[in-house]
């Protein structure tokens, strides 16, 4: 490391009868000096990426009235999702049956896989996605959502409002999944 | 036998340029960054995989903390005196426009609004404010802040709507925010994350692998 230099220049002779005037040098150590410009830099480096929000776009439909202003979609290219509280998520294609047999329950590190395998089984044009957040799931959940659709890219996805009897199956299933696991 | 004399070399290093260098990334740096304002209102933002930074400059944002409460904040002087004298005329709140004007957020129901621009800028703490109703759908008074904002942007530029969760709010804040949104016809926003890179192997992924564009 570099230290104070005290030694000057050295190769002057000087003639004998000549005091010798003590020499200090000008030099000083500034190794301290660069340790802390780089621990200010590393700081400020760290700051500034870090407070880079980003923004996500989402486009709202207007809302359609009259239902044939609605748009249509064929039921064979439909998958919901409905979001349930502490990050369950549940989902079906197509219709929801009677018997509500293809409700199935699933969660936020498994929908990827589901909706892969939905968008390869399905042409595009025909592929869409209703989300459906009940009323407990959390804003987190909502993102998390909409997130996978840009991850996979599914262009047409829709928020859409959850209907009783869908809250209903997603309280059910919820209290049943909590009953088996503390059995 | 002559040995080949080493000349001495000093182990001290010239550390002039590299405290230089230093110091001008350091300068670089602290002029670049932009602190975050000291935030009254926590708000944990979730991640998401959207690249575009979001906008600071002419916006209006709806915060929602994590107990679902929600808050307004907007940057336009000009746009914000003209809700305040549109408040004052059409409901008699008696807000004081200046105050108005200077405050970053609003966060109460309009009918305590006054009071709440009243106090010291430093006391309006986001904690123990109740937030703009918001989930009574009969009474959603951020209906009636969007419509002043719709008339206030009227002929000019749309605003950067922005729509900042946490994590933790439950969705009814969420959606009584987007139908405030819709009634007025904006049909438009971003919401506010922080930046997280796609999945390894998923189809966004592939489409940022080979460098196309990405739409919006």
């Amino acid at each position: 490391m570099a230290e104070m230099d005290t030694s000057s220049g050295g190769g002057h002779k000087k003639g004998p009868g000549v005091k010798k005037g003590k020499k200090l040098s000008t030099r000083v150590d500034l190794t301290p000096m660069v340790d802390l410009g780089f621990l200010l830099i590393t700081f400020f480096i760290f700051t500034t990426t870090m407070s880079q929000p980003t923004a996500m776009k989402l486009f709202l439909p207007k809302d359609a009235d009259k239902p044939e202003e609605q748009n249509k979609a064929k039921e064979s290219g439909v998958i919901t999702i409905l979001l349930g509280k502490d990050n369950n998520v549940f989902y079906y294609e197509g219709q929801l049956d009677n018997s509500a047999s293809n409700f199935k329950s699933s969660n936020f590190k498994d929908i990827r896989a589901v909706l892969i395998d939905k968008k390869q089984r399905t042409p595009e044009k025909d592929l869409v996605v209703v989300l459906k957040p009940s009323s407990e799931c959390t804003y987190r959940n909502v993102i998390d959502i909409l997130d996978e659709m840009a991850i996979n890219v599914l262009k047409r996805y829709a928020l859409v409002d959850i209907s009783a009897i869908e809250e209903e199956l997603v309280k059910k299933s919820e209290q049943m999944a909590g009953a088996t696991a503390s059995n | 036998m002559g040995r080949a004399k080493l000349p001495r070399k000093s182990t001290s290093i010239d550390m002039t340029a590299m405290c230089d260098v230093a110091f001008l990334l350091l300068s670089f740096f602290i002029l670049t960054t932009k602190f975050k304002p000291s935030e009254a209102i926590a708000v944990t933002t979730p991640n998401s995989v959207a690249a575009k930074v979001a906008p600071d400059k002419d916006f209006v944002m709806v915060i929602i903390d994590k107990d679902g409460k929600v808050y307004l904040s907007m940057d336009d002087e000009a746009k914000k005196e003209y809700i305040a004298n549109t408040l004052n005329n059409t409901k008699g709140l008696n807000i004081d426009v200046k105050a108005f004007k200077k405050a970053q957020y609003f966060g109460t129901p309009f009918s305590s609004l006054a009071s709440f621009i009243a106090l010291p800028e430093d006391q309006r703490k986001g904690g123990n404010l109740p937030g703009i109703p918001v989930t009574d759908t009969a009474n959603n008074e951020l209906v009636t802040w969007m419509r002043l904002i719709n008339e206030a942007y009227l002929g000019t530029k749309a605003p950067n709507l922005l729509m900042k969760g946490d994590n933790m709010a439950k969705y009814p804040s969420f959606k009584a925010a987007v139908d405030a949104f819709k009634k007025n016809d904006f049909l438009k926003f971003q919401m506010i994350t922080n930046p997280e890179a796609a999945p390894t192997g998923t189809d966004l992924w592939k489409i940022n692998q080979t460098g196309e564009e990405k739409e919006d």
